[in-house]
């Protein structure tokens, strides 16, 4: 299977998610967007040692993966993607900071192996959120929450015809991608002599088919904009409710409370 | 070059969106003004808009053998989609295909999404177009190679050239956002000295890829690169365009990163107090939380309001008053900037002028 064929498969997945039915699923696109924007805002600005006060933030996407009956293993397959450049940037931080935070027996656990950490849980939670965002949302739903903040139609209305373009071109160059296979096996990409003639070529049909899309929408209709359905509602008391929780937990290190009440309570 | 979520500080990525949107708005105004004889532009340009964005996020699954080395690489596409549909278009393009990277497939982020649309599609797309594309293809370079075979050493040079700096300049912006929000231990010279080198061979590669393809497209069908049919007088009005786009970026950037540039010590301060965070001695052995308060009941004022303030370490509500000074003095050093530039333009442009009345 090539590179664009997974592509498509997981394009034509995550619309299989987008379009089931849950509590998440009806909330209103607008309001996840916001919640979602919150929640990665506040996550990535946690300090670099806070890890405790950190540590709290995966309960929301947790709780969200729970309510919407998305598994968090379809998210983490996405890992791979997200995590190269986070870890490269974070392994430098144990070698150049050393300075010590805690003992952990005998063990001297520096700040820069903490700052890794913290960076490499803040990577996997704004995964978390994003993914739960786009795996409960369809991409017309989101384009209509960007509409409503007044994002120009010309930008949402692009992003909405591309989405729509992607797949038949990413199915069009798996099928180039085989037959230059066949024809030329045991080859890594394609040949140095054939890139320009192979991308161009696409670029060639692709042009002649815009022309004939153009063509055929004005025959429909089409005015320059789409309608947006409002599509989900949620009450302002729930999107209030869990901002203010975000908000909360950013400012109470809730593992630390946690610990002093245990331990009240057993000594 | 795609860059996460988690390396970027809140400040950083507002600051960073607030540029993509002030360089997507001119980009929206700037269509519509290009084509303002049509009725309705978006009706007329979108789908094949769209169609390119589609082709560009569908051409970066091709992997490209590069010779001699065994590995492969792929097209971003920033300079291609400038170089067939121009900047400003190119520009939304690349937004769409960014947004999409980084919602389906995890390659960017909600929050990082501001900052990559600046490191890949505002150099790509605007910057590489201005500075590099444009001149290069009206210039009269290589004209005694013939027309045909001259176009072509044109297009190869400015591919080449323009995806080469546009990708350094996105690696350097990645380096600063990424210094700047303070993810890093990593010494500010050691990250540039570790991105810098990696993307000049990814530019070139790109720059190659691109003028191959931009080739054959020349060879098959010329009419579709823009910068071959643009008539004379369409480079003033954009050259504005980018001109007032420029200045309204430094200003933001310059506004915006200089609120974060005061979280981190100043010359004087660094010397009396030092920097613990950053692995420094303490210089003078002053001790910055207790210099000057001593009470008991001062002492408990300050822990009141470190564990009160709102997103405490990024300033958002400690320091008002200073915050907004840095602010100012940054914009009002980006508008001195922009002033000298200006002046050597005029200076530069006066004299070429009467140059040319001594010539006739």
């Amino acid at each position: 299977m090539n590179k664009a064929e997974k592509a498509v498969i997981e394009l034509r997945a995550m619309d299989e998610l987008a379009a089931q039915n849950s509590p998440v699923h009806r909330m209103s696109p607008l309001a996840k967007l916001a919640i979602a924007v919150l929640y990665v805002l506040v996550t990535v600005s946690f300090h670099k040692y806070d890890i405790t006060g950190l540590f709290v933030m995966i309960l929301f996407p947790l709780t969200g993966y729970a309510v919407s009956g998305i598994s968090v293993a379809q998210c983490f397959r996405k890992l791979r993607i997200v995590m190269p450049l986070v870890c490269a940037v974070g392994l430098f931080n144990p070698i150049f900071d050393h300075t010590p935070l805690f003992q952990l027996g005998s063990i001297t656990v520096s700040g820069g192996f903490i700052s890794m950490l913290t960076l490499m849980m803040k990577g996997v939670f704004c995964l978390m959120a994003s993914f739960l965002l786009i795996a409960t949302t369809r991409i017309e739903a989101i384009c209509g929450a960007l509409r409503a903040i007044h994002v120009p139609a010309m930008i949402t209305s692009l992003i909405l015809l591309t989405f729509r373009y992607v797949s038949i071109l990413l199915e069009e160059v798996s099928i180039m991608t085989d037959a230059y296979m066949l024809r030329a096996p045991s080859q890594k990409g394609i040949n140095v002599k054939a890139w320009g003639s192979f991308l161009g070529q696409l670029i060639l049909r692709s042009s002649d088919r815009a022309e004939r899309l153009h063509e055929s929408m004005l025959l429909r209709g089409f005015t320059g904009e789409f309608d947006y359905s409002n599509e989900g509602k949620s009450s302002v008391l729930t999107v209030f409710i869990i901002c203010l929780l975000i908000m909360l937990a950013r400012s109470i290190n809730f593992s630390a409370l946690i610990y002093i009440c245990m331990e009240r309570i057993m000594f | 070059m795609h860059m996460a979520d988690a390396l970027l500080a809140p400040a950083v990525a507002t600051t960073m969106y607030a540029a993509s949107a002030i360089a997507a708005g001119t980009s929206v105004y700037q269509l519509k003004k290009e084509n303002r004889i049509e009725l309705d532009y978006s009706k007329e340009k979108l789908p094949t808009m769209a169609v390119m964005a589609a082709l560009v996020f569908a051409g970066q699954m091709i992997n490209f053998t590069i010779p001699g080395t065994g590995s492969s690489g792929h097209i971003c596409g920033g300079m291609l989609l400038a170089a067939l549909l121009g900047p400003w278009a190119g520009f939304l393009c690349m937004i769409a295909v960014l947004l999409i990277q980084g919602l389906f497939f995890a390659d960017g982020g909600l929050m990082a999404l501001g900052a990559n649309i600046w490191n890949m599609s505002f150099y790509g797309c605007i910057l590489g177009y201005f500075l590099i594309y444009k001149p290069i293809m009206r210039s009269k370079l290589f004209s005694s190679s013939g027309e045909k075979a001259g176009t072509r050493f044109k297009i190869i040079l400015a591919s080449v050239l323009g995806c080469v700096l546009t990708l350094q300049c996105g690696a350097f912006s990645v380096v600063i956002e990424t210094s700047l929000s303070g993810i890093t231990e990593l010494p500010f010279g050691a990250f540039v000295a570790l991105m810098q080198p990696i993307h000049l061979a990814i530019g070139t590669v790109e720059g190659l890829a691109t003028a191959a393809v931009l080739c054959f497209i020349y060879e098959a069908r010329p009419e579709l690169l823009r910068e071959l049919n643009a008539k004379e007088s369409d480079g003033r009005c954009s050259f504005k365009g980018a001109i007032a786009i420029l200045g309204i970026t430094v200003l933001v950037i310059g506004g915006g990163l200089s609120l974060l540039a005061s979280g981190n010590p100043d010359g004087l301060e660094w010397s009396l107090f030092g920097n613990e965070e950053g692995g420094y001695s303490a210089n003078m052995g002053l001790d910055e939380e207790n210099y000057g308060v001593d009470s008991s009941a001062a002492q408990t004022a300050q822990d009141i309001q470190e564990s009160t303030s709102f997103l405490p370490d990024y300033a958002f509500a400690n320091d008002g008053e200073n915050a907004l000074g840095t602010t100012v003095s940054g914009i009002v050093g980006s508008v001195m900037v922009a002033i000298i530039a200006a002046i050597i333009c005029v200076i530069g442009s006066n004299r070429k002028n009467r140059k040319k009345r001594h010539s006739r």
